[in-house]
């Protein structure tokens, strides 16, 4: 018996050991070891065997059946990785080929350039608002210190409506309306698209955009003006940006100032990009003129603020190197594509 | 304003500094300085040469062989110049030198022309006479000049002397860009003052005394200003025995820098009184004036009058008027009248200096059409103490320059001067608004160069009349902080109340209509809020649309942009248009822009802004492309329901079979649809397009970010397909209203799966099919839960028609 269990497993693992394919693997196991197998016989002729050595040859049996199992789950699995190893080869790509993707659309060098702004100013606690296009002479003008025969209303060429409502030309209209509210303080900035008399060329466009910003507190000063915008240039340019502050005037506001950054493509050196002057101007701030406080009904004893307006298109093209507005409402694909 | 710099040392006579340096500490300090250009730039090596002798060319006709004296030593120069002759003292750049120009004027190279030793048809010549328009000039600056050929000097100059200072050239002007609050800096005083409180040198105005003989100015004229109010002071001076020559040669240069050309002395006198004091000054022939009298009053509504540039003026009567005892002489700030002109005859002179209010003159000028240097300054609104200044430094400079014998005395008309502002001095208020530590003594010393007197017992300023910025506490705190330098202010941060930023709801969705219109492959366009009124019918509105209810502007830029738009397409349909022509394939666009509506017109109040999420595009893509762009965005601002997609739409300028209105609880939200191919056509769009328009007003008050979960469903589904044969008119919408109606509570969703018109389907009808889930939350569904919903489903498709298949 024991020699027969030997020739069974000697020929179990030769047909193994023979085996170049998982099905004929699959074969020598129900051969040897299935319902019908050989050693399923042995089993049943252990009728033939002395009932005192059936124990014995029960557990040869049973060790032989165990050594085919492991020898052959050891082959299975070989094979098993040989056959995924030659799938795998038949599976190569070529990888530089084009790539599929979701065709996604772009934003507007405007509205990227504007949410930066957002972000920047929505960090410092300032709130987003908003106001008309179609405004009242009285915010757009008068409520800033302009009035009827002020110069500075024929500098702007203002599109009018009637003689009362107009395109407002500066988003600072938003200023009044916020500070009528009667809130304070007030952080806020208001981003929003004004208009101007100006024929279309490389610079000029009769509408355009602004962001509006205004600060109003107790104890406000010029320093925290300068403090805020430096922050907001480093942010939005980079944290080498240094910023200059030159005297300049708006009515609404006083002492005023525009803030020039340096040139962000030479570091202020200067070069073609800004000039050879190695700075660029970029706003124009100052403290809220204590006359439009009262006309909105703000205590200018009690209260100072700052104000500051920038041009969101001034930045899209000085950021994104833009050299001519006009590209910006034309919106050719190929241009939006690049954002 | 340009000015030399050398004007403006004449009065800071301590002023050293670089070109650049005075540019960078005066714009520091709030006189921006836009530019400079040096007058001597890319001459070289240029000295007063004589001729000693002239000799003809031996193989040359039109070449002249010249000896000229450099200074002590003689040189052979070769020219081809007809106007020289021996003795002349003329302008000669030496081997090796550079003049700016070429011999005809001309744009000036960068880098100049270099001049060298060389032989001109044989002959040596050792340096080049020079033209006017060879040192960088020309004749309308230097009217002595000759027109063709080498610049003369007169006899006084020095042989060997350097040529480009005996012309004034070394010397640098600067170009100011004034704001217009101040308007003392439209003078070389006004910006001389600025230098020299900036750089804190002494500053030295004229010595200007009123000058005159024994007569009385009484005698010669007299005035009347009828109109007080728009002329709030009028000065008259006389000048007998005019005697019209050129202008000494420092006047000339000094005006020739600020881009002035000389004349003669008497218009340059009062140029020069212009550009230095800043007050506009007239010169009428006396003799010219009828009754001697001088009469300031309104003209009359339709006057015409002649202006001495020989055009003729439209008046009325709210343009002042300069008139004679007989006649208006000239218009009041802008220009003299052609019959009262200065000819070279003129034995007497009556000088104005007046100050007209400031808003008047600006109106007037724009209402005659005439904008002069004169009523440029006059609309700031001038300081009538200036007036006085001005008109005596002229009478001064026609002594001085031998011009003429000036009258004794002053005609001067004014009402009530206005008073000088006085304030009180309070350094902390200066100091906490700028966020400084500014000494008291620094602020003094600041005051003192600006000319505000401080008055030290009863702690006032008293601010100068010339600066009439100066009304409140902030504007001198400006100047403390402008003089102080804005550059040592320090950096802070407002530390009050702390406030939250935010982004209103609004605008949060306007960003969710961006990202989602972006993800699904639309790029975001800007166009402008006004355009053409044709825009309607090429959009095929109908004549009675309301949407051709538009604002018109008033003054517009042409009539392509002249109405506010009330319809977001066209600037959309311009766009695909532009892209389509410019051969670019697939585009998708979308804009998020205002459109206007009137609540009446004319304009009463303010019209509603509506805020439109635009999206159109050609190419690979069909209307139910862009159906789904619309549903993405609902469900990304949480509008979970089903929309409503109503075909009668009613829109001219979408195809009939292919439009929609979108409703969602039964509000208009939007439309969408394919444009119609007449639009198509009107816009130059040869292709199909689709446009979607959702009204974000209308949307609001359905968006929401709040989202609830709601359990992921534990029991399982139970699906139904069925397949009908439905009549054409019968839409799929009318099908999904009734699977939703009468599914009931177990109805989860429903899909169509499949639709077929065609060969195998009777005439007029389609085949729809679609699957049905169904499924409770709390229990498995048993079969007659199912089998009683779907056939209420069917029975109700019965009803409209519909053949269900095996």
């Amino acid at each position: 018996m024991k020699e027969k269990l030997e020739q069974i497993k000697a020929e179990a693992l030769r047909q193994i050991e023979a085996s170049d394919a998982l099905e004929k693997l699959n074969e020598v196991k129900i051969n040897f070891l299935g319902k019908k197998g050989e050693l399923t016989a042995v089993l049943k002729s252990m009728k033939d065997v002395a009932p005192e050595d059936r124990p014995k040859v029960g557990q040869l049996v049973n060790e032989t059946r165990a050594e085919i199992e492991k020898v052959l789950e050891l082959s299975v699995k070989k094979m098993e990785r040989a056959v995924r190893e030659a799938k795998l080869k038949t599976e190569v790509i070529d990888v530089t080929l084009p790539s599929k993707k979701n065709k996604m659309g772009h934003r507007h060098p405007n509205t990227i350039a504007l949410e930066e702004v957002e972000r920047i100013f929505i960090g410092m606690g300032y709130e987003v608002v908003e106001g008309p296009d179609v405004e009242k002479d009285y915010y757009n003008f008068e409520a800033l210190n302009i009035p009827a025969d002020h110069p500075a209303k024929d500098e702007q060429d203002t599109f009018y409506i009637t003689g009362d409502i107009l395109l407002r030309t500066q988003t600072s209209s938003t200023q009044v309306h916020e500070m009528e509210k009667g809130k304070l303080p007030i952080r806020m900035i208001a981003p929003g698209r004004v208009f101007r008399a100006d024929e279309v060329d490389a610079t000029h466009s009769p509408s355009f955009h602004q962001i509006e910003g205004l600060v109003i507190d107790k104890h406000i000063t010029f320093a925290d003006l300068k403090g805020t915008l430096e922050e907001f240039a480093r942010e939005l340019f980079g944290e080498n940006t240094r910023v200059k502050f030159r005297p300049h005037h708006f009515p609404f506001t006083e002492p005023s100032a525009e803030m020039d950054v340096s040139c962000f493509k030479c570091g202020g050196k200067g070069c073609r990009f800004c000039k050879g002057e190695g700075w660029i101007e970029i706003l124009g701030c100052g403290m809220v003129h204590p006359h439009v406080l009262e006309m909105s009904g703000i205590d200018p004893e009690e209260y100072t603020g700052f104000a500051f307006g920038v041009g969101l298109e001034r930045i899209a093209l000085l950021k994104y190197e833009i050299d001519d507005m006009r590209l910006l409402y034309e919106n050719d694909i190929r241009f939006l594509k690049q954002f | 304003m340009n000015t030399a710099l050398s004007w403006i040392k004449a009065y800071v006579p301590e002023l050293t500094c670089t070109d650049q340096e005075y540019m960078d500490a005066m714009t520091l300090s709030g006189t921006k300085v836009e530019g400079y250009a040096r007058l001597d730039k890319n001459l070289e090596k240029i000295v007063v040469g004589q001729i000693k002798k002239i000799e003809k060319h031996p193989d040359a006709d039109k070449l002249i062989v010249c000896q000229v004296d450099i200074g002590g030593e003689e040189i052979q120069i070769v020219t081809g110049a007809p106007n020289v002759k021996e003795g002349d003292k003329v302008p000669v750049v030496l081997d090796g030198g550079k003049v700016a120009g070429g011999h005809d004027g001309g744009p000036l190279p960068e880098d100049g022309i270099s001049i060298k030793a060389g032989k001109l048809r044989g002959v040596p010549s050792n340096g080049m006479m020079c033209s006017i328009e060879e040192l960088g000039s020309d004749r309308n600056f230097y009217p002595e000049a000759p027109e063709m050929g080498i610049y003369i000097f007169g006899d006084d100059v020095q042989v060997g002397a350097d040529a480009v200072e005996e012309l004034g050239l070394r010397d640098t002007v600067f170009e100011y860009e004034v704001t217009s609050n101040r308007v003392d800096c439209y003078s070389v005083i006004g910006i001389a003052r600025e230098a020299a409180a900036t750089f804190r040198k002494p500053f030295v105005l004229p010595a200007v005394t009123a000058k005159g003989n024994d007569e009385k100015v009484e005698d010669y004229v007299s005035v009347e200003v009828q109109d007080q109010e728009l002329c709030p002071r009028y000065c008259a001076r006389v000048c007998k025995n005019i005697k019209i020559a050129p202008s000494p040669k420092w006047m000339q240069r000094r005006l020739a820098a600020s881009g002035i050309r000389p004349i003669n002395n008497l218009v340059d006198i009062t140029n020069y009184v212009m550009e230095e004091y800043g007050q506009p000054m007239h010169a009428f022939d006396l003799d010219t004036i009828a009754g001697h009298k001088i009469i300031v009053r309104r003209a009359k509504d339709g006057d015409v009058f002649r202006t001495l540039d020989g055009q003729d003026r439209n008046l009325d009567s709210d343009v002042l008027m300069i008139c004679d005892a007989e006649k208006e002489v000239g218009i009041a700030g802008i220009m003299g009248g052609e019959n009262s002109m200065i000819t070279d005859s003129v034995k007497t002179v009556l000088f104005e200096a007046a100050t007209f209010n400031g808003a008047n003159i600006r109106k007037s000028a724009k209402r005659v059409g005439l904008r002069t240097d004169a009523s440029g300054k006059f609309e700031k609104g001038l300081d009538p103490y200036n007036a006085e200044a001005a008109i005596n430094r002229a009478c001064q400079l026609i002594e001085e320059l031998g011009c003429g014998e000036v009258v004794g005395g002053m005609v001067d008309v004014h009402g009530e001067m206005k008073e000088k502002v006085v304030l009180p001095f309070e350094p902390e208020r200066y100091n906490s608004l700028l966020g400084t530590d500014v000494s008291e003594q620094e602020m003094l010393n600041i005051f003192k160069m600006i000319e505000v007197e401080y008055d030290a017992e009863k702690r006032t300023l008293t601010v100068p009349t010339f600066r009439q910025d100066i009304l409140r506490q902030c504007d001198i705190a400006e100047e403390v902080a402008r003089f102080y330098g804005y550059d040592k202010i320090p950096t802070t941060l407002p530390n009050g109340e702390a406030t939250t930023g935010k982004l209103p709801f609004k605008l949060r969705i306007e960003q969710k209509a961006r990202d989602i219109a972006e993800y699904c492959g639309f790029s975001q366009g800007m166009c402008y809020s006004f355009e053409s009124p044709k825009v309607f019918d090429k959009l095929l509105l109908s004549a009675d649309d309301p949407a051709r209810q538009a604002i018109t502007i008033a003054n517009p830029l042409g009539e392509d942009f002249s109405i506010m738009r009330t319809v977001p397409l066209h600037g959309m349909l311009t766009s695909l248009a532009t892209n389509y022509n410019r051969r670019n394939k697939d585009v998708r666009l979308y804009e998020l822009g205002n459109i206007y509506l009137p609540k009446a017109l004319p304009l009463t109040e303010l019209p509603e802004e509506r805020m439109q999420f635009t999206l159109g595009m050609y190419g690979d893509c069909d209307f139910f492309d862009m159906k789904g762009v619309v549903e993405e965005f609902f469900e990304s601002v949480g509008m979970h329901k089903k929309a409503v997609y109503d075909p009668q739409a009613g829109r001219n300028y979408l195809h009939p079979g292919r439009q929609a209105n979108i409703e969602y609880e039964g509000t208009l939200v939007g439309y969408l649809g394919e444009v119609h191919p007449e639009v198509c056509d009107n816009y130059d769009l040869k292709t199909r397009a689709y446009v979607a328009a959702l009204d974000i007003p209308s949307i609001l008050p359905y968006a929401t970010f709040d989202r609830k979960y709601e359990g992921i469903a534990k029991y399982p589904a139970v699906l139904r397909d069925i397949s009908m044969v439905v009549p054409k008119t019968v839409m799929a919408g009318q099908i999904e209203a009734v699977i939703a109606q009468r599914g009931g509570k177990i109805l989860e969703d429903y899909q169509l799966f499949d639709i077929y018109e065609g060969d195998q389907i009777k005439e007029g009808f389609k085949s729809m099919a679609y699957s049905i889930t169904f499924r409770a939350k709390d229990r498995t569904l048993e079969e007659a839960d199912v089998t009683s919903a779907m056939k209420k489903i069917l029975n109700g498709l019965k009803g409209m028609g519909i053949e269900l298949r095996s």
